[in-house]
């Protein structure tokens, strides 16, 4: 589902969550499921490759108190509900975004410079934790290949690399090293550049609280969640492979590429099912957490197991 | 000590009546029933080093409601991962078992718990005789070992916690194991003549 809106609207006036809980109930009880689907694949090509990503109608929201209250954003604390607890010292702005490396628009840019291009797009998307626990939540975002294109990376580029903020000041759980700040991750470029990869400033129709990565993340729902950088102070564009922060932490549980995948277990625990936060049984894991038609042709040829 | 024990499954119940166990209640349940079955467990092994340090005998007592207390956190552990986890489909445990070391150390923990709970009764301890009975219990160990490494294999990089545990129960081990010695170099002569004055009622390990 794709809302486009004009970006005077403040988000706060956009929509309650308790209308997103209600909608689909609100559309069946109208008998309209039907008609939606109809009118959903009736859709032109040429807009539907603008918005993918489409939930499932199967897929119900995961409510805002577990988007908000259930976090791994390790730099706030390791349990779930310590982002939601600490994660208040974080300031979402002034912010800046450095952008470096093989781009022609190689700059220190305050966010709201480098944002205001953009219009913010809902996107509702399967969330997959490498822990076997998923979410489905509506973020609000841009792709990042629009942001690329602006950037102009060289000919050379072939990954781009995003960069957490470690600053003991707003985080000073970071003092116990439990992983090698500040946290890394990285795209094959064109992985960064598929329509599904999305830049995160909100989510609800509000803006991203803090313990959700605020002002800026990454969200890839092909991939495993930690995949997806939090609060990003920096993006290099880069001619090689750099590595990722969990590889580093634990190289033969951890890959570079991450994609969701039931047959790859992870060496201490099965990958092949997952509990949605909601339910108390778990269900199936999808390959590519239920996006292989959009994106498993980057990955034609490539040895997945191997690729972990 | 009954009381302190059942805390975790008293804040469970509570959560239970009003419908609220954390935002994923399988792992709170999970979570709070395997911590409590290890903690009890590693209580139950303090006794009696306790014991014999500070030559307060009646610490026996608890030593027994311990364990039944781990075993009884352990048997909801393993229930909440059968029923939620695996939907009591025997082929999912066995080849979650077969593929997974954590889930298999956890699984030979609790099947090594199980006689001991079954023969903790006075009449158990008659029945066997108090040598055999004391070799049987013996399975605590290997069962107090399986859990912690359980417990490590079960965390994600931030393991402060079950290296606590490790540490605790190597300690705990450790004094068994220097007693044993000591006891095995001072007693050796002595013990040809008479054998140790063990009580059925009163087994130690």
């Amino acid at each position: 589902m794709l809302i486009r809106r004009p970006p005077d609207i403040p988000t706060r006036e956009i929509t309650e969550e308790s209308a997103y809980f209600g909608r689909r109930e609100f559309l069946r009880a109208m008998g309209y499921g039907a008609g939606v689907v109809a009118a959903s694949a009736a859709v032109p090509g040429a807009l539907m490759a603008c918005a993918p990503g489409q939930a499932d109608p199967d897929d119900k929201l995961t409510p805002w108190e577990a988007v908000t209250g259930y976090n791994n954003y390790y730099e706030f604390g390791t349990a779930k509900d310590d982002p939601a607890k600490n994660a208040h010292t974080l300031k979402p702005r002034p912010w800046k975004v450095k952008v470096e490396g093989e781009v022609a628009r190689a700059a220190d840019y305050d966010l709201d410079d480098l944002l205001k291009p953009f219009t913010m797009q809902e996107r509702v998307y399967r969330h997959r934790c490498v822990e076997a626990w998923s979410m489905v939540v509506p973020w609000f975002g841009f792709p990042l290949k629009d942001l690329i294109a602006r950037l102009e990376p060289t000919s050379k580029t072939k990954f781009v690399e995003f960069t957490t903020l470690a600053d003991t000041g707003q985080m000073p759980l970071i003092r116990r090293p439990i992983l090698d700040w500040p946290y890394v991750e990285a795209l094959r470029m064109d992985e960064a550049m598929h329509p599904l990869t999305l830049m995160v400033t909100g989510v609800y129709g509000k803006t991203l609280p803090n313990q959700n990565g605020a002002p800026l993340r990454l969200i890839i729902p092909w991939k495993y969640g930690f995949k997806g950088g939090k609060s990003i102070v920096r993006i290099r564009f880069l001619e090689r492979q750099p590595r990722n922060t969990w590889n580093i932490a634990a190289p033969n549980e951890y890959g570079f590429y991450a994609n969701v995948n039931p047959a790859v277990d992870h060496p201490r625990w099965s990958q092949k099912r997952e509990r949605r936060i909601g339910e108390l049984f778990r269900r199936e894991t999808l390959p590519f957490n239920g996006y292989a038609d959009q994106v498993a042709s980057l990955y034609s040829g490539m040895d997945l197991r191997a690729n972990f | 000590m009954l009381l302190l024990a059942l805390i975790p499954a008293l804040k469970l119940a509570r959560g239970v009546a009003i419908g609220y166990l954390g935002i994923d209640p399988v792992e709170t349940l999970a979570i709070t029933t395997g911590t409590a079955a290890i903690t009890l467990l590693l209580c139950s092994l303090a006794v009696t080093p306790l014991r014999r340090l500070t030559g307060w005998n009646e610490l026996i007592r608890f030593r027994r409601l311990l364990g039944l207390m781990a075993f009884f956190y352990a048997v909801l552990h393993v229930s909440t991962y059968v029923v939620f986890d695996q939907e009591g489909s025997l082929s999912l445990i066995a080849a979650d078992v077969y593929e997974h070391p954590w889930v298999l150390f956890g699984m030979m923990a609790f099947l090594m718990l199980i006689p001991l709970a079954l023969t903790s009764t006075k009449g158990w301890i008659r029945r066997l005789g108090g040598k055999r009975w004391n070799r049987l219990h013996r399975l605590v160990y290997p069962a107090a070992i399986f859990a912690v490494l359980h417990f490590l294999l079960a965390v994600k990089l931030d393991v402060r916690k079950p290296v606590l545990y490790i540490v605790v129960l190597a300690v705990l081990l450790g004094t068994r194991v220097v007693w044993a010695r000591r006891r095995a170099a001072t007693q050796a002569p002595a013990a040809r003549q008479r054998p140790a004055p063990l009580t059925a009622a009163e087994p130690g390990n």
